[in-house]
């Protein structure tokens, strides 16, 4: 479970995020949509420590994120991350982008982890590619690595920082079709994105982020389909327009 | 025979290949030191604050600026002075190699510098520590991207190599001067040293240029 308890970070005087406290459950899907600037990204960027937080707690499975004692690459590895850049790794074949976490982090044999990454490959649709090396392929493709490779810790939960903003619209379909293939396997995720429809579609709750705080979250249906809130409201007519 | 100068011979064979051996040797290891000081120089440099950057970069902007002819002389005459003459080799090997590594030290740092941050963002949320991110990515991609610029430092720390001549070691131009004092031939023996330098320098720059145009693609 990710519990986040009133959650404050600022960027210098800037207040990003002012209280935020949320839940995601074991197998649940949170879904965080809002504008640009209200936070949601920076959500993420707490939850697996790689920003610092100025306030309140945030728990994954009851290891406290921002003690002091807490061994944060160990943490990380719980928690997969995908961004909207892919990040993939230019000099290494595809399949090497997978194996290279494995290998390295928790010190698996090379043969095993090459195993890994040939089957979380071929989960995302990727089977085809193993010895391409990643700036030969398409954004929708380098983006479902980006995915695979995550995949390959066996994190516990996965984190999707808006995957499908920076790819020409005609790639979009596959990448959210991976995450709805990782939603079927059960995986508990929280996805930032800008995807209505498809937030709508597979989250057991979504989280409305505005300047900083959480103006309204729920079911989907409530959220989405029912706003109670002016801001909810006004800013679902906008992007739905 | 008999006379005062005698006449370039097969004879002198032996000799000039010792120069050219002692050429490709000073320059290799200066190479090989400058740059593995250079990989330290210039991810300290990438890394490091204000102040160790201005102090690192005073140092390294008196190596780049002070000709390298009076760094060897000085350097040599120095320790001389202070009672420690060091073999020829030893000094144009240190001197060559720090130059070499001023040069490098910012090749390296442009190169640490093009990994963009979102990279190694993505390989810490994998869980890797930071010195295995600069292993497995910061280093491999930024050294990757710098090897035409790294070839143009070699190629010309090969060619400046031949000032170490003035502190007596006997590379290729230090052993053509020889020569040419014995058979006042000058002409035939510098036009034959400049084609040395010519044979190996210039394939090496086609290759870089190769790099270059495919790393740009």
């Amino acid at each position: 479970m990710i519990k986040v308890q009133n959650v404050r970070k600022s960027f210098g005087d800037l207040e990003v995020l002012k209280g935020i406290d949320l839940e995601v459950q074991k197998g649940e899907v949170l879904s965080v949509i809002g504008g640009s600037g209200s936070g949601k990204s920076t959500l993420l960027y707490c939850i697996n420590a790689i920003e610092k937080i100025q306030g309140g707690k945030i728990f994954v499975d009851d290891i406290d994120v921002h003690a002091k004692a807490t061994n944060k690459d160990k943490l990380r590895q719980k928690l997969g991350m995908v961004f909207q850049q892919w990040n993939s790794f230019p000099h290494m074949t595809v399949l090497e982008n997978v194996a290279l976490g494995p290998q390295v982090v928790k010190k698996i044999a090379k043969e095993e982890a090459i195993e890994i990454a040939r089957k979380e490959l071929e989960h995302v649709g990727l089977g085809d590619k193993f010895d391409v090396y990643p700036t030969k392929m398409s954004g929708g493709q380098q983006q479902r690595l980006a995915i695979a490779r995550a995949l390959a810790m066996k994190p516990d939960y996965m984190l999707f920082d808006e995957v499908t903003s920076a790819l020409d619209p005609e790639l979009v379909g596959e990448v959210l079709d991976t995450l709805r293939l990782l939603r079927e396997d059960g995986m508990t995720m929280i996805c930032v994105t800008h995807e209505i429809a498809f937030a709508r579609e597979v989250s057991d709750q979504v989280a409305f982020f505005n300047q900083g705080v959480i103006d309204e979250i729920g079911r989907p249906e409530q959220v989405i389909s029912n706003p109670q809130k002016e801001t909810t409201q006004s800013f679902l007519s906008k992007v739905l327009s | 025979m008999g006379g005062l100068f005698t006449p370039l011979s097969w004879n002198d064979t032996g000799f000039i290949l010792t120069g050219i051996m002692n050429t490709i040797l000073i320059s290799g290891v200066s190479i090989f030191i400058g740059t593995a000081l250079g990989v330290m120089v210039g991810f300290a440099r990438a890394e490091s604050n204000k102040v160790v950057n201005f102090c690192l970069g005073s140092v390294l902007d008196v190596l780049r600026s002070v000709p390298l002819i009076i760094q060897l002389i000085l350097f040599s005459t120095f320790m001389g002075v202070m009672g420690s003459p060091l073999p020829p080799f030893v000094a144009g090997t240190i001197v060559l190699s720090l130059y070499t590594m001023a040069f490098m030290g910012e090749v390296f740092r442009g190169g640490f510098e093009s990994v963009q941050n979102s990279m190694i963002v993505a390989s810490r949320s994998l869980g890797m520590t930071y010195w295995q991110t600069i292993r497995y990515v910061r280093f491999p991609i930024g050294l990757r991207s710098v090897f035409p610029a790294w070839l143009g430092v070699a190629l010309s720390v090969i060619k400046d190599s031949a000032l170490v001549s003035v502190i007596g070691f006997m590379e290729l131009l230090r052993t053509s001067e020889q020569l040419i004092s014995r058979t006042q031939q000058p002409l035939e023996i510098l036009i034959g040293v400049g084609i040395f330098y010519f044979l190996i320098s210039y394939p090496l720059s086609l290759y870089g240029r190769r790099v270059e145009r495919k790393n740009a693609a």
